[in-house]
């Protein structure tokens, strides 16, 4: 695909976009797991 | 006499919010990949390039939805400001706390993308424009309140104080919305939300607006998933505490963790 002489900022809006969703997504992620365990060990095991 | 809990009084239970958005944030998650999948295939393959900006409108695509997002997880806050503030809902203040980094994220997409978007275009990345300006200052806002949250350990204390800051915050919304009509900005005024009806030729239009059903269907997901981690948290939170007075009374275990309520509001 050509995206022409600003090709670069296309790209770059794109990735970045892309960056802080998977940032926004993982931290969530591994914020639930921490919680999880956090619950676990304090004996209580509902999701 | 008996009667069954009112539909607000069942929404404001911990429990009862965790078993239904369990069930529904599977199916969320899938829906909404899948119109960002369809919403990223008319956005690059279907939209034609623009005739006058060529093909950097596909910023359009990611820049928009940001934006929107980005004001309306500010106004799904203020909302529950109300509710922390008018009802002391349970929920209000974490669905507050968990749309702070997101919206906070999506602000901040939608700033370095219309940078992106405003180098090619406008020949600069930045002008201290009233849109800009004011969509810079809800990034600061929304950073300001995760910062307050983090700052006040009570969380009863934090989520009153969050709820005022947020709501004197929120007289910034409408000013993001009018910016470019009540001041001449070198931003382009609205497009699609405005008397007369959108402005943009409906072969970018609906790729658009499947981009922002789509990223408001995730960004929402993703709200609901962290609204979840959140009352896990304050359960953590509670249990941490129980354990530690136990351990201050030299008491043996009182009662078996399972049998604590969820979510107990502290």
């Amino acid at each position: 695909m050509d995206l022409g002489p600003h090709a670069g900022f296309i790209w770059a809006s794109y990735a970045f976009t892309a960056l802080v969703m998977a940032v926004l997504v993982l931290n969530a992620v591994r914020d639930r797991r921490a919680q999880r365990r956090a619950l676990r060990a304090l004996g209580d095991d509902r999701r | 006499m008996s009667s069954s809990p009112s539909l607000w009084t069942r929404l404001s239970n911990p429990s009862h919010f965790m078993r239904w958005s369990g069930t529904l944030v599977p199916w969320l998650t899938l829906l909404s990949a899948l119109l960002l999948a369809v919403g990223l295939y008319l956005a690059w393959f279907v939209a034609p390039p623009d005739y006058q900006q060529g093909e950097t409108v596909r910023i359009m695509f990611i820049h928009v939805p940001a934006a929107w997002l980005g004001v309306f997880f500010y106004g799904a806050m203020s909302l529950s400001a109300i509710g922390t503030l008018v009802w002391r809902h349970p929920l209000a203040d974490v669905a507050q706390r968990a749309a702070a980094p997101i919206g906070a994220a999506f602000t901040l997409v939608c700033l370095v993308t219309g940078s992106l978007w405003g180098k090619p275009m406008w020949g600069t990345y930045w002008v201290w424009d009233a849109r800009l300006t004011s969509m810079l200052l809800l990034f600061l806002i929304y950073c300001g309140l995760i910062a307050l949250w983090r700052t006040i350990e009570d969380p009863n204390r934090a989520a009153r104080a969050v709820a005022i800051l947020t709501l004197v915050g929120a007289v910034n919304l409408p000013i993001i919305k009018f910016s470019v009509n009540w001041w001449s900005t070198l931003h382009q005024p609205a497009s699609i939300l405005r008397m007369g009806g959108p402005t943009i030729d409906p072969s970018m239009l609906y790729p658009l607006l499947v981009m922002i059903a789509a990223a408001t269907l995730g960004g929402s997901t993703l709200h609901l998933y962290a609204m979840r981690t959140e009352v896990m948290r304050r359960r953590v939170r509670t249990l941490t505490i129980r354990e530690a007075e136990r351990l201050d009374a030299g008491r043996p275990r009182v009662a078996p963790a399972a049998s604590l309520p969820l979510g107990q509001p502290l």
